[in-house]
This record gives structure tokens, C-alpha cells and sequence, in this order.
């Protein structure tokens, strides 16, 4: 028998009984589905994940005072007292180390921000011209913090977009100024909206030069230094300087730590990576009871098609032709479940695109491949016995059924 | 020389403990070109016999001669290869695959044989002139007559040219008109040298055929040939 006309004959025997056939196409397109949606759902927190941190600022590296500190960006932090000091010339300090492009130093606090008739409480951050650069923002009116001395600083504040548009609805608030606790500040630059990131949101920071938030907050400790190495490939030669300068600046103790974006982000990376996959073998099981579906689909075929077995015997039809047209049905029935369930898989994962717009719900490469290859697999091995007992059939016997 | 040749036939089937000896020293032969009714009452082992002509059965001791050739040592797969090229059958419930349509059920043995799809056409339309069944060909078996169905299953059974036509009651189911309509449709096939053996209970379908085969208790009680002209009346 050609393979044209077995495929032909088998499908025509899965369209001839349509009840059987469209259950078992649908319990595998369940089963495949639900892996393309779960594992959408978890590559999708995955990469929302890293696109947050990935948004920090390329080549990131950053000091925070303390061996254990692990806080990251938390504004739970912002307020807390520091256990040893960094100071801003630790960070200048850092500035001269071959390895660093660029360094920003930061102090923060909370104070009340009073403008145009309005007051609110907003994070502020005491930094540097460079922060702009090491954190990639960009502006959306005006310009940062000018270059200046660390240690000097002028009356001048930039804004986050929503304090823009909280203090300043629609107008301009370039050279407007507002009473930050008790200075007065000219507002010079508006921040483009990031939106809401990990940890502290800058959209709702006031950022001052550095001399003037320690002024204000009346210390001289920073809360962090970032840095930005010279390349990718600079970021562990930055942090082993950073820990042994800062070593020898603070006699002779390490009490600084140094965390590094990459750092973070592998740990996210692989725990989301981890929950994606489990959730996967999860949906696989799935995949595995469709398979003794068929299987079952299969076995009932056999039985009903008892006759017809002992016919094509009579016809001619050798045992291992017989055989194919059951595996090929077996295959047809999970291929077409497969790919149904890949259609649904995909809608779903538009569906909670669009329901979810900043979570990327796109299924991974292989999260598809392995659900293809598990459901056309399972579908075959189950296929196998079933076929088998077809084409061991004695001949008069299978005639006799009716 | 003899297109089926049995020497020695002995076929016994073993329920639980008891032994049913279906075939019995069993010795036959029969020309090409004949046309043999195997009766007898039943249980009597004529529907046994037909099997092992076609190939469907193995006796347990003996030997079978088809157009020469030793095919009791055959593989399985030998065995298929003889019945898809030899041998025609033709069941007294017809035995078609109910799905498919009269054109793709006459198609059928063509398929499995591994013949290209336009051949197959060719001798399907061919096939549904031969047997008046030109109008019914998308029509599937349950759309069919008894008649028509089994005018179907003659033509499918005859689609690859067998050497051997073998019909198992193919009466049964049929009224009287109908059945004799089909009887004369395998005559015919006779006429033209395919050898023909029918099983039948009825008289009267025996009497037509050149030779009858009587069968009792799983042996040859009688071999009677009545002439030709006999036959035809
Ligand atoms: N598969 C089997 N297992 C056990 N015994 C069998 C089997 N097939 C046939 N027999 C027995 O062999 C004997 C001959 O059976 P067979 O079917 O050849 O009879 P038959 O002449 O065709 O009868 P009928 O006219 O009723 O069709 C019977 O006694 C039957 O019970
Ligand atoms: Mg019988």
C-alpha cells in the first residue's frame, strides 16, 4: 500500500466515526494548549522581570553600605540609617578606577515638595550629572542636573513626570520654583516617564545635587553609589576594585557590598526560568492522559473495526500495512489536537496580552517544540499497541464479528 | 492442470479440552476454470474448507497446491501477497467497509496492492460498467440495495483478476430474484475462466454448479459432477 493512500485511509477512518475523533483531538489540544498558556504565562513573568532590570542602566554596578545588605531598590531602605558610611568622596574615589566610565553618587530622604499652590511628599534623591547617564533615563522637558562639584551644588531640582504633572498640570515646569523642605529650589528638567518599575519609582523623585540633600538631611553618608563599567566585560574588574578600594579607604574592613545588575537578574532569570519549566512538566501530564485517550480512541477502533480488519486480511492487506493505517491514525489524531491546541494555546496567550499589555505572554520556542514533539510522541507509542493488536488479528475470526 | 490441489487436509480446533476435528483426510482436487457448490448440513466444515483455500486459514497437517505452487509454507506475508493477487472472496454479508463509497470499496484491493491511484480509476469505472453499478458509485453501503451491495463486493473481489473465486453463501442474505441475479453475474465470471467454488445450502444454486462437493462431519461424503448442459437448464 502506498503512504499517499494509507494517510489517505486513515483519515478517511478518523472522519468516518467524527464523535470518537473529535474527542481525542480535543483532550490533545488541551493538554497542548494548556502547556503554550502556562508557559506563556511564565516566560512572560520572566521577561517582564528582566525588562524591569534591564531598565536599571546597562553595566550597572552598585555599592550599598553594609556586608549583608541585599536590599536592592527598595524604598523601605531609602530611610534607613546606614551602618557605615559611604561617602561622596568614596564615590569620587571610585570615579578615577580605570575600569569605571562613569559614577553617581546617591542620597536619599523624604521631604514635602511645595509649589504652585500645591504640596505632596515625594522621595528625594541627591545625585549627579551622570545618574541620567548611568540609569539611561531620558528627559522630557529641559536638562538634568548640570555638571557641577560634588561637594558644591546649585539651587536647582529635576523632576519625575508625575510630580510634574501632579504640581504642574499641562504647563511647562522648567524655571518654576518650589520650596523643597525649607530651600528653595528652580526646577530645570522634567523626566520622561518610566513607568512603574521595580523598587523605587522615579517618576514621583524630586533629584537635587548631592551637597544639598546631605545638607538637607543634615548627614554626609550616601545610600548608594552606582556605577557604570567601561563594557560588559569591565563589570567584574569593577566590582573586585571597587571592594578592594573601598577596603583600604575604610581601614582595612569590608564593609561595603557590591551587587551587580547581571548578578540579580541571573537569579531572577533562573528562578523564573525554573517556575516555567516545572509549570510546563506540569501541563506535559496533561499531554500524557490525552496519549492514553488515544490510546483508548484507538483500542475502541480496533474492537468496532473487528470486521473490517479480517476484510483487508481477506483482501490481501499484510499485517504490517494494517498496522501503519492504525499508527497513522493514531498520529493524525494527535497531530491535529496538537495543532489545534497550538491555535488555542496562541489565542490564549493574545488573550492575556491584551487583557495584561506590559506582561509579554509570548509561549518560549521550546515550551511549543517540546509540546509538539511530547503530543505527536505520546500519540504514537499509544498508537502502537492498538495497531499491533490489529494487525496480530486472525483473519477468520475478525471476519465473523459483526 | 489443477489450480487447487489438497492432499492430507486435516484442520482440528481445540475448545478447552475437547477436540473438533472441522477437516478430515481431506484429498481434492479441482481444474482451473471449474465451477464447484461445496454443500452439506451444518457445522459439517465447508466454510473451514473455504478459508483454507483463501488463504485465511493454515490446515494443521497436509498440504496445499494453488496453481502449483506448495502455499501451505508460506510467510504470512507471502500468503497476503497470494490472496491480494489469486484469490477473490465473497461473503454472504458482503463485508463492505461501510464509509467508504462503491467506487472506493471496489478500489479497495487495488490500494492495498500498492497500484497507482489513475490505474485504479481506470479499472474502478470499468469495474462499475462491468456491473451496473455506474450510477451508485459515490453511493456508500447504506445508501445501497442488498443486491447492489453485493455487486459491489463481486466487483471488488474480482478487481485484481484472481485466478480463484471464492463465495461463502453469497446468497444468504438476498431474496430469491436477487440472489439469482448474482448467481448469474458469477457464472459469468465462470464463463469467462476464472474458477469458481461457492458454498450454498440451497439446492437448487448446487445443482446449477458443474460439480458438487458434499460434505459431512469435516469429510468428503461425495464428488458428483453432473454435465454441463445440466448445469445450464
Ligand atoms: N474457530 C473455531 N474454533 C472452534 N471450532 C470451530 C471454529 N471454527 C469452526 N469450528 C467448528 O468446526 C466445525 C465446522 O465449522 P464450519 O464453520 O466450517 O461449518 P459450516 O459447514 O460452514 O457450517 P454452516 O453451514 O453453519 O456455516 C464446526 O463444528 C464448528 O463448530
Ligand atoms: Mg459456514
Amino acid at each position: 500500500m502506498r503512504n499517499a493512500d494509507v494517510l489517505r485511509f486513515a483519515r478517511d477512518a478518523a472522519a468516518g466515526y467524527p464523535l470518537r475523533t473529535s474527542l481525542s483531538v480535543l483532550a490533545m489540544a488541551i493538554g497542548v494548549a494548556a502547556v503554550v498558556v502556562l508557559t506563556s504565562l511564565g516566560d512572560g513573568a520572566r521577561r517582564y522581570v528582566v525588562e524591569q532590570f534591564s531598565s536599571l542602566g546597562s553595566n550597572l554596578v552598585i555599592v550599598l553600605p553594609g556586608r549583608s545588605a541585599t536590599g536592592g531598590f527598595n524604598p523601605a531602605n531609602a530611610v534607613t540609617t546606614t551602618p557605615r558610611d559611604l561617602t561622596v568622596d568614596d564615590a569620587a574615589a571610585i570615579q578615577r578606577l580605570p575600569s569605571v566610565r562613569r559614577v553617581a553618587p546617591l542620597a536619599a530622604g523624604t521631604s514635602e515638595i511645595n509649589a504652585n499652590g500645591r504640596l505632596r511628599e515625594a522621595l528625594v534623591a541627591g545625585t549627579a550629572s551622570t545618574y541620567l547617564e548611568v540609569r539611561s533615563f531620558k528627559m522630557s522637558q529641559g536638562q538634568f542636573l548640570p555638571v557641577a562639584d560634588w561637594n558644591r551644588g546649585a539651587p536647582v531640582a529635576v523632576i519625575g513626570a508625575k510630580i510634574q504633572q501632579e504640581i504642574f498640570p499641562g504647563g511647562s515646569a522648567v524655571g518654576e520654583l518650589i520650596r523643597l523642605g525649607d530651600r528653595r529650589l528652580r526646577i530645570v528638567g522634567v523626566l520622561k516617564s518610566t513607568g512603574t518599575g521595580l523598587g523605587m519609582n522615579t517618576d514621583e523623585v524630586v533629584f537635587i545635587p548631592v551637597a544639598i540633600a546631605q545638607a538637607m538631611f543634615n548627614t554626609n553618608t550616601l545610600f548608594r553609589i552606582l556605577i557604570e563599567a567601561r563594557s560588559r566585560d569591565h563589570i567584574d574588574a569593577v566590582k573586585r576594585e571597587v571592594a578592594s578600594l573601598l577596603k583600604a579607604r575604610h581601614g582595612g574592613e569590608e564593609d561595603v557590598t557590591v551587587i551587580t545588575q547581571d548578578a540579580v537578574l541571573a537569579t531572577f532569570d533562573k528562578l523564573l526560568r525554573a517556575l516555567t519549566a516545572a509549570v510546563a512538566g506540569i501541563a506535559a501530564i496533561s499531554l500524557a492522559v490525552a496519549g492514553i485517550l488515544v490510546m483508548n480512541v484507538m483500542l475502541v477502533a480496533v474492537t468496532q473495526r473487528t470486521s473490517e480488519i479480517g476484510l483487508l486480511k481477506a483482501l490481501g492487506a499484510r499485517g504490517d500495512t494494517i498496522r501503519n493505517a492504525f499508527m497513522a491514525e493514531a498520529a493524525m489524531l494527535s497531530l491535529v489536537g496538537a495543532l489545534t491546541g497550538y491555535g488555542l494555546g496562541l489565542f490564549g496567550a493574545f488573550v492575556l496580552r491584551q487583557m495584561y499589555p506590559v506582561f509579554p505572554a509570548y509561549p518560549p520556542d521550546w515550551a511549543v517544540v517540546a509540546a509538539l514533539v511530547t503530543a505527536l510522541s505520546t500519540g504514537l507509542l499509544f498508537g502502537i499497541m492498538p495497531a499491533r493488536r490489529a494487525a496480530r488479528m486472525d483473519p477468520v475470526e475478525a471476519l465473523m464479528k459483526h | 492442470m489443477a489450480v487447487i490441489q489438497l492432499a492430507g487436509i486435516e484442520r482440528v480446533f481445540h475448545l478447552g479440552d475437547s477436540e473438533v476435528h472441522a477437516l478430515t483426510h481431506l484429498d481434492v482436487s479441482i481444474e482451473a476454470g471449474e465451477y464447484v457448490a461445496i454443500m452439506g448440513p451444518s457445522g459439517s466444515g465447508k466454510s473451514t474448507l473455504l478459508n483454507l483455500l483463501g488463504l485465511l486459514d493454515r490446515p494443521n497437517t497436509g498440504t496445499y497446491h494453488l496453481e502449483g505452487r506448495d502455499v501451505t509454507t508460506l510467510s504470512a506475508d507471502e500468503q497476503a501477497a497470494v490472496r491480494s493477487k489469486r484469490i477473490g472472496f465473497i461473503f454472504q454479508s458482503f463485508h463492505l467497509v461501510p464509509r467508504l463509497t462503491a467506487a472506493e470499496n471496489i478500489a479497495l484491493p487495488m490500494m492495498l496492492a500498492g497500484i497507482a491511484a489513475g490505474e485504479r480509476a481506470k479499472r474502478v469505472t470499468q469495474a462499475l460498467k462491468d456491473f451496473g453499478l455506474d450510477t451508485r458509485a459515490e453511493h456508500r453501503p447504506d445508501q445501497l440495495s442488498g443486491g447492489q451491495r453485493q455487486r459491489v463486493a463481486i466487483a471488488r473481489a474480482t478487481v485484481m483478476q484472481p485466478a480463484v473465486l471464492l463465495a461463502d453463501e453469497p446468497t444468504g442474505n438476498l431474496d430469491r430474484a436477487t440472489g439469482d441475479e448474482v448467481i448469474r453475474l458469477l457464472e459469468e465470471l465462470n464463463q469467462r475462466g476464472m474458477t469458481l467454488i461457492i458454498v450454498t445450502h440451497d439446492q437448487k444454486i448446487g445443482s446449477r454448479a458443474h460439480r458438487q462437493l458434499m460434505m459431512e462431519d469435516g469429510a468428503l461424503k461425495s464428488d458428483t459432477r453432473s454435465s454441463p448442459a445440466a448445469g445450464k437448464a
